[in-house]
Parts: C-alpha cells; sequence; structure tokens
C-alpha cells in the first residue's frame, strides 16, 4: 500500500493566534474577506408597517461538489460534513428570515434558534449590526416562536447556527440598508450612490445633510413585497463589529437576575407542578395507594397517574416536592430491572463487530486496545421544564426547545389540536449541552394541562433530571493500528454504542435529504450517518476505517456536547501516543509529520509553542497533547495534570477530587470569528466539559437505575477541579465563512487530559471517566420516594 | 395559614404560607422574586444563594417560619442597593468578564462571591486560590476561569 502524499486546499496562517482577552482585534479581523467572490443574491422587501427586509435561509449555500486537491482517500466529513448536511437541510425551501426596522431607529429580529448560552443572540445582533451601520444596542434579537413553514430549518444543533445563518442575515441586512438608502435619496434628493451609511443609523448626504434609520422606517416600508439582488462582500475594508471583542446583550440581566427561563415566566395560574417517577427507569404507574391523601396535602390542587408517573400541581414547588414524597404507588418495572453498568457492558461487547483483517505487510506491528466510556448526564443546570396552558381549542407552550418545530408537531398530535392552534414559544435555557434538542418537560406539561384542565409550570427534580433525564449512551471504542518502516499503514476504530436517540428532528432531516446525501451515506441509520458524517481522523495514517454500531433501546438517549467526537478523540489519540512511544518519537512531532490539514498543524504548533511542549516536569505531573477537527474549524489542546497523591488526595467533603488539571493551553481556529470574547468563552466552557468526560463525571447503573441524584452525585467538574490556569488563542483565520463554536472545546480537552494522565502515570487509562470503577464517592439517595426531602439546616450553614 | 414576615431587598413583607415551605418558594412562587434558582433544592447547586443579614445562605434548605420579622433577607435584586450604586462592584466585575453564558447560576455565583469576598476582609486577609477552589456553586457550563478572575476583581473594588 503506498501513502500517496496528501495535498491541501489551504495554507497554514502566517503565524498562530494571540490569547483575546483584552487584546486589540488582529489583522485578521480587520481584513477582507480574502477569495471571496462578490456574488449576487437574492433578497426581498416585504411589504409592511415599517420596513421589512427578508433573505432565504438557504441564501449563500451551494450544493455540495468535490473541490481540487482533496486527499485520494478522503473521509466523508472532509467533503461533506454534519455541517453541511444540517445547512443543506435547509436549501429546499425558500423560507425567509425577516428584519424590521422600527420608528425608534432600531433593527428586530426573531432567530430561529434556540439560546441555551452559547451566545447566538449577541453574534447575530452583532452581524445585523456590522451590516446596518447600527450600533449593537439598537439591534434587538430574540428567539422566533415555532414556524412550522421552517420545518427542518429551526434546529439548533451541531454548532451550526452561525455557519448556517451567517450568509441570509446578511443577505436580509443588506437588502434593509438598501432600501434605507432609497427612501433616504427620495427625502435627500440625492441619489443613492452619493449617499453614506455612518455608523450610528445615519444616511449623509454629500453636502452634509443627514437623515436617521428611524425617520425612514415607514418610508421604506414596501406596500408589497418585491424582489431585490443584493451583492455581498467587498462593502469596506474594516468591520466595526464583526470580529471585535463584545459582551453578551444578555449579561446585564443576567448578573441582575431578570434574566427569565421558563421557571421564572409568569402565566396566570400556571401553577408549579411535579412528577412522582417509578423506581427503576422508565418504569410506569400501576396504582396511587393514597391517591385521596395526597390531594389533601397543604397547597395541592391536582394528582393524576400518567405512563411517565404520577403529577401533582401545588400552589408552590416545595408543596409539590412533599406531595410527590408521601405518594404511595405501585410500579410496573421499567426495560432495564435488575441491569447494571456490567451487564449493559455485556450486551454492547455481545454486539462488537469484529475488525476487518490488515493488509499483509512485512514488518508489520500492530497496536490494540480497547476503551470503555460509561453513561453520562446531560442534564443542565435549568432541569426540564416547560409551562403549558392546553384548552379545549386550542394551546401553548413555554419551554427552552432546540427543535421547536416538532415539539409543535408532536405535542398537536398527542392532544388532539392541529399545529395550527398550538402555539410554542422557545424560551432562553439555562443550558443545553444536548438536552434542549428533546422536549420531554414540554411533552408532559401538555399531556398534564390537558388532563387536569388548568395551566402548569411543570419542572423537573434535580434528582429526576440527572436519574430520569437523557444520558450520553455508554459505549465502547477498538482501536487497531498497524505500522511499519516509520508509518502507520492502517488504523481501525470501531465504536460500539447504546443506541444515540436522533429523533427530535435531525432524524427526521436525514430521513427527507437521504437521497441527497453524497456516497450512499443516505441508506445508514441515523446515528451512523451523524458519526460518518462528523467523524475524521486528522492524520495520514494509511487506510482509516472508522465504523459505529448500535444495540439497546431501552435508556433515555440524546447526544451530548459533542456528540461522539469526545470520545472517538480521547481513544484514537491515546492510541496516537502508543504509536508515538513504539515508533520511538515525540507525542507533538509524531502529531506533526502525520498531521493531514494545515490547519490543524498550525493550531498543534501554537499550543506546543505557547505551552511550552516538552519543558521538565516533575515526577507524577505530565503534558498532554492532542487535536481535533471538526465544525469547520481545527481545534489542538495542551494540558498539563498533576496526578501526585497529595494532589490525588486531597480531600474536599462530598466530592472528588482525584488528578488535577493544572493549566491548558488550547487553540482554535474556527473560521472567521464574528465574537472572540463569545468564542474563547465557548472553549473555557469546553474546556471543562472535556475535563469532567475524563476524570470524574459519570452515571452508575445499578439495580435498574441510575444513582446519581445530585450535583454532589453526579460530579461535573467543580471549582476544586477547574484548572487555575487556562489560556484560549484564537487563530486568524482567512476564512470567508464561520465555523461552528458551541461544542468544539470538549473533544481535543478531553483527549489531551487522557493523554497527559497517561504519561504522568505510566499507565494509559483504558475507561472513562477514570474514577468510574471505584467506589461510590456518595451515599445514593433512595428510589422511594423518588426525590430528597428539602433540607432544614440552611441558617446553620451562612458563610 | 400564618403569616410570616421578613425583610427582603430593604422592604417588609408579609406572606400568608404555611412555616414548613422553604424560603426559595415563598421567593420564586409566592413574592414573584426570582433572581435565586431552583438547580437541585437540597443546598448542593447553590443556584439559589442569598444572603440572610449579610451572610451567603440558600433559601432551599431554610423554612420560612425559622425567619423573624426583623431577618433581612437580600436576594440578586437587592444586592445593588447594599453598594448604594446601580449595580454592586461584584456584577460590575461580572459583566467586565462578559462571565455568564446560559447566566442561570451566575445570580447564585455572584451572592456567594460577594459573601466570600466580606468573610475574607472580616479576616483580613485577600481572596487565595484555595478560597476559589472552595467555592460550591455549579457552573455547569464551565465558566469558572472568568468566575475567578472576576470574584479579584470585583474583590478589588469591594
Amino acid at each position: 500500500m503506498a501513502l500517496a502524499p496528501r495535498t491541501t486546499r489551504r495554507t497554514a496562517p502566517q503565524d498562530a493566534g494571540t490569547p483575546v482577552a483584552g487584546s486589540p482585534a488582529t489583522d485578521a479581523e480587520v481584513s477582507l474577506e480574502p477569495g471571496v467572490q462578490r456574488r449576487t443574491l437574492l433578497g426581498f422587501v416585504l411589504g409592511g408597517a415599517t420596513l421589512i427586509a427578508a433573505a432565504p435561509m438557504g441564501a449563500g449555500l451551494v450544493e455540495p461538489a468535490a473541490a481540487d486537491g482533496i486527499p485520494s482517500v478522503p473521509q466523508p466529513p472532509e467533503i461533506y460534513d454534519l455541517n453541511d448536511f444540517l445547512s443543506h437541510a435547509g436549501l429546499a425551501t425558500s423560507l425567509l428570515i425577516k428584519i424590521v426596522i422600527n420608528e425608534d431607529g432600531t433593527a428586530s429580529f426573531e432567530l430561529p434558534r434556540a439560546e441555551v448560552g452559547q451566545g447566538i443572540t449577541t453574534s447575530t445582533a452583532m452581524i445585523i449590526a456590522e451590516e446596518l451601520d447600527l450600533p449593537l444596542d439598537r439591534v434587538k434579537v430574540t428567539l422566533a416562536p415555532a414556524r412550522p413553514e421552517l420545518l427542518l430549518n429551526q434546529l439548533t444543533g451541531g454548532s451550526n447556527t452561525t455557519i448556517s445563518t451567517y450568509t441570509p442575515i446578511r443577505v436580509a441586512a443588506t437588502v434593509a440598508r438598501g432600501a434605507l438608502l432609497e427612501a433616504a435619496s427620495v427625502l435627500l434628493g440625492d441619489t443613492v450612490d452619493q449617499l453614506v451609511t455612518k455608523a450610528g443609523g445615519i444616511i449623509e448626504a454629500p453636502d452634509g445633510r443627514q437623515v436617521e434609520y428611524g425617520e425612514l422606517a415607514v418610508a421604506a416600508a414596501a406596500r408589497q413585497d418585491r424582489e431585490v439582488q443584493v451583492e455581498l462582500g467587498e462593502r469596506r475594508t474594516e468591520r466595526r463589529v464583526v470580529g471585535t471583542p463584545q459582551n453578551r446583550v444578555d449579561a446585564l440581566e443576567a448578573v441582575t437576575g431578570r434574566k427569565q427561563y421558563a421557571t421564572d415566566l409568569q402565566v396566570p395560574n400556571a401553577w408549579p407542578t411535579m412528577v412522582c417517577r417509578a423506581p427503576t427507569l422508565n418504569g410506569k404507574p400501576l396504582a396511587v395507594r393514597n391517591l385521596a391523601a395526597v390531594r389533601r396535602l397543604p397547597g395541592v390542587t391536582h394528582v393524576e397517574m400518567f405512563d411517565f408517573g404520577v403529577a401533582v400541581r401545588a400552589r408552590t414547588f416545595g408543596q409539590c416536592i412533599d406531595a410527590v414524597r408521601a405518594i404511595e404507588a405501585d410500579w410496573e418495572d421499567g426495560p432495564v430491572a435488575g441491569e447494571d453498568d456490567a451487564s449493559i457492558l455485556e450486551g454492547l461487547r455481545r454486539a462488537q463487530l469484529p475488525l476487518p483483517a490488515l493488509p499483509s505487510l512485512p514488518l508489520l506491528r500492530t497496536v490494540n486496545q480497547d476503551f470503555t466510556f460509561y453513561f453520562r448526564s446531560n442534564s443542565a443546570m435549568d432541569t426540564n421544564s416547560a409551562i403549558a396552558d392546553v384548552r379545549s381549542d386550542g394551546a401553548e407552550i413555554w419551554s427552552g426547545l432546540k427543535s421547536p418545530v416538532v415539539a409543535q408537531e408532536q405535542i398537536a398530535a398527542m392532544l388532539g389540536l392541529p399545529v395550527s392552534s398550538v402555539r410554542v414559544n422557545v424560551v432562553q435555557s439555562g443550558g443545553s449541552f444536548g438536552r434542549r434538542l428533546f422536549f420531554d418537560g414540554a411533552r408532559e406539561a401538555a399531556q398534564i394541562s390537558q388532563r387536569m384542565g388548568v395551566p402548569v409550570k411543570l419542572m423537573w427534580h434535580r434528582a429526576d433530571d440527572a436519574r430520569a433525564g437523557r444520558a450520553h449512551p455508554m459505549c465502547t471504542s477498538r482501536i487497531r493500528a498497524a505500522h511499519t518502516l516509520g508509518n502507520v499503514v492502517a488504523f481501525q476504530q470501531s465504536h460500539t454504542s447504546i443506541e444515540t436517540d436522533f429523533r427530535h428532528g435531525l432524524g427526521e432531516a436525514l430521513t427527507a435529504f437521504a437521497a441527497d446525501l453524497p456516497a450512499g451515506l443516505g441508506n445508514l441509520a441515523f446515528s451512523e450517518t451523524v458519526f460518518t458524517l462528523t467523524q475524521e481522523m486528522p492524520y495520514n495514517f494509511g487506510a482509516v476505517l472508522q465504523t459505529l454500531t448500535e444495540a439497546d433501546q431501552r435508556f433515555n438517549t440524546g447526544s451530548m456536547r459533542n456528540i461522539f467526537s469526545p470520545d472517538v478523540r480521547a481513544a484514537s489519540e491515546l492510541m496516537v501516543d502508543r504509536l508515538a512511544s513504539e515508533m520511538g518519537r515525540d507525542p507533538y512531532e509524531f502529531r506533526r509529520a502525520f498531521s493531514k490539514n494545515a490547519r490543524v498543524t498550525a493550531v498543534l504548533d501554537k499550543v506546543a509553542r505557547a505551552g511550552q511542549w516538552g519543558r521538565e516536569m516533575e515526577p507524577g505531573t505530565a503534558q498532554g497533547i492532542s487535536i481535533h477537527k471538526e465544525y469547520k474549524g481545527a481545534t489542538a489542546c495542551l494540558v498539563e495534570v498533576d496526578c501526585r497523591p497529595e494532589t490525588v488526595n486531597r480531600v474536599v467533603r462530598d466530592a472528588v477530587t482525584g488528578p488535577r488539571v493544572t493549566k491548558v493551553v488550547f487553540a482554535v481556529d474556527a473560521g472567521l470569528i464574528i465574537n472572540p470574547t463569545g468564542l474563547e468563552a465557548q472553549m473555557q466552557g469546553g474546556i471543562n466539559d472535556g475535563i469532567a468526560l475524563a476524570l470524574t463525571s459519570s452515571l452508575h447503573l445499578q439495580g435498574g437505575h441510575f444513582v446519581e441524584a445530585s450535583w454532589d452525585n453526579y460530579f461535573y467538574t467543580r471549582q476544586w477541579n477547574t484548572p487555575p490556569e487556562v489560556e484560549v488563542h484564537l487563530m486568524p483565520s482567512d476564512s470567508p465563512q464561520p465555523g461552528g463554536a458551541g461544542e468544539a472545546g470538549v473533544a481535543a480537552t478531553f483527549a489531551a487530559v487522557a493523554c497527559a494522565v497517561a504519561r504522568a502515570t505510566g499507565e494509559m487509562p483504558t475507561h472513562f471517566p477514570i474514577n468510574h470503577l471505584e467506589p461510590l464517592a456518595f451515599e445514593p439517595k433512595p428510589f422511594v420516594p423518588p426525590i430528597p426531602p428539602s433540607p432544614t439546616n440552611g441558617l446553620r450553614l451562612t458563610y | 395559614m400564618p403569616t410570616q414576615t421578613f425583610q427582603l431587598n430593604g422592604e417588609r413583607v408579609s406572606v400568608d404560607v404555611e412555616d414548613d415551605v422553604r424560603l426559595l418558594w415563598v421567593l420564586r412562587d409566592l413574592l414573584g422574586v426570582t433572581g435565586p434558582k431552583y438547580g437541585c433544592g437540597i443546598n448542593v447547586c447553590k443556584a439559589c444563594t442569598s444572603h440572610i443579614n449579610g451572610r451567603a445562605f440558600n433559601p432551599c434548605a431554610v423554612p420560612v417560619g425559622e425567619l423573624s420579622a426583623d431577618d433581612e433577607v437580600t436576594t440578586i435584586e437587592g444586592l445593588p442597593a447594599t453598594a448604594g450604586a446601580d449595580l454592586h462592584p461584584m456584577q460590575e466585575a461580572w459583566l467586565n468578564r462578559d462571565v455568564a453564558q446560559c447566566g442561570y447560576c451566575q445570580p447564585g455565583q455572584i451572592m456567594a462571591a460577594v459573601a466570600l469576598v466580606r468573610k475574607v476582609q472580616r479576616e483580613g486577609r485577600a481572596i487565595s486560590d484555595a478560597d476559589l477552589d472552595g467555592i460550591r456553586n455549579i457552573c455547569r457550563c464551565g465558566t469558572y476561569t472568568r468566575i475567578r478572575e472576576a470574584i479579584r476583581e470585583g474583590e478589588a473594588a469591594m
């Protein structure tokens, strides 16, 4: 087998990026968009009281086509990845997004996506402010309610929001700007090409006369819809907003407690409601033995039984908690009753497929390793929650929803109402991490409201959110790699997983567009398609084969921040270190030598230099380094980890300590950077997720249920685990298009931490998190009642 | 049903509710004060952290009947007034560092940070890395790096 030299489509940036915090815009941020052809795009001015400019969601997208210089045996994501898919899923529809210019001189925009902390309301406002020459605070971005006509175009996932909306939003804003200039030309008596827009929403004539956008909002309005051709691109050489560090548009609301999440909304009569759930996962109630007594408890108004549990509505959530705890019910066991981690893992191993034969070559040496990744919870701070007001002739729902159109369709069908009678409001939510791709809370709230005949504010208890909420599935990753004569000639990775549920809209999109996927990908199951569209081995390792096999559909699963990549990449990067070691090469130098892609090499070089790769470390401490390529970008991470006994055995009450990551140096090339402050924040968050996956956070299945019922059971990274030193480098990029950010920080960090632990301890970890098989660090809370009592000792714990 | 009376953000409030209802629900469900968030209800996540008589506490773990009429409860909504400003210096620091992502835990984080700074100031010292490591408030977005930066910045202005 010959190893063909690979050419890449892009050259490396001149130099690496600089840490972003507080630094001025870099050259790349203020440059033109090199290589961008001037493109004529279609927009609209729509009839309305004030100016409404619109663009089709698919604006600017082109059908996928193989470009010159693609490597001879590329993996699918190199040509067409999940982001392309998510963007192209919107091509078939000519759905419009609209920017409205208001008489007060502001622009408003309803974003058909969910803001869950990732910062898209801010970045979207920045894109509009840039094109319209408006100050950021005069652009109002809100979240659109479910718009059924948007079909698959209202799905927030895959870190694809900015990738898919960047051009359409620019088109709409450019249309708006053009219409304002036209209206100004009538008013000022000058031709459009003599007028200029000035920062602050002002249009100026050559003689200095000015008119403000607000004064033109009505004049620029159209009586009927009309098409407009616009050109995007080199309007000026300097970006004023895009690429500059901007704070979140909702930051003030967040720090003053004014930002509202679903359970903060005051909907008349939507009283607190909670659910008593089964002692085994997905068990069902058969009967409530003390129904009358529970209904008489203080504050309780309603108690009703559903297949998912027994719902209680009361004056306060505190009284709901007491009532849930008082319920005495008979339960039918759930589908995994009696099972535990070991039995589920055994089932997974039975489902594993044999690895294909290796090429027959002289002096071939192989390395093999199996890795296990246990269940992890994607529970956010803001638990599954929703307000539902279901009447006989219609319903209204409020919830944090990343797939509101599917939620609306399914809830309408469940309630027996036409879709048009169910309004689904998308509320900002307190985190997602994959959780809000589903609408478990909204579905239950709608059922409860319908049965009780009153509005309800449903909130899952933390214990339920961790135990019965969705989890990232347990999986195994088997790797076999072969090398000879200084080259890696084959790299096989066979990933076997409990099924990941994609039936939230992405699944529907895959069904609808399966035929359009290249290379026969449409024949694969949902998960296999997502796996194939996201997994890319960023090395020239000869015959690379990565496959996914799924088994077991009995769990409540979903993807968790970065879907398959953290596990796949941690396993493969550990094997990269082993290959380097076998071949007598340094981990950084080895990665560099085999890197397939210049952008990847550039971020790798950046962290190696900035993080002083190879510096002398104390025994028991070590560096680890890794790379990852996804979301139209590239990432690299260098960590230092301390595995010395005095660190590992630190005592913090009700906590897991263990190895401490003491330093992280991270580099990301995310293409065109919209908001460096937000991009850095997403990397910092992803770093803590990667550390949790490697070291501390997992769910334990025991006796048919997950035992973790609290943040002091499920050990997401805490202050005593977080690295005291974190450095994020944002690479300058010549890309005219933004990449994805929300999930991009996780995979490389997980992999780097795993590699560092292996190097510090001399032993490669083969299951994750590394503490999973140690005795539980907590006393599991009872399953009956399913939620813990509210404490009473708060006044003795003040500080 | 008993009437519960206490001081909330500088004003005397009275509300009719059973003694054993935890203060968090009295604030959120009955008084509409939603800055303190629910994240666990068992005094673990600390998302509801507020102040009682100037000290940090978690209203999810306090039966409202335990409060007396003179007890001063301060939630994030009342924090700026304690500094006699539109925003408390710790909130300013939070804005400066653009700490919040989803924002859900941040009112609790800020209230905890203010109490921590006051505590070390009472002890006549400055915030240490160990103090920061000891903060139990969880942030599932992983904003810990900026939280640590903001606390040190806020401390300097307090």
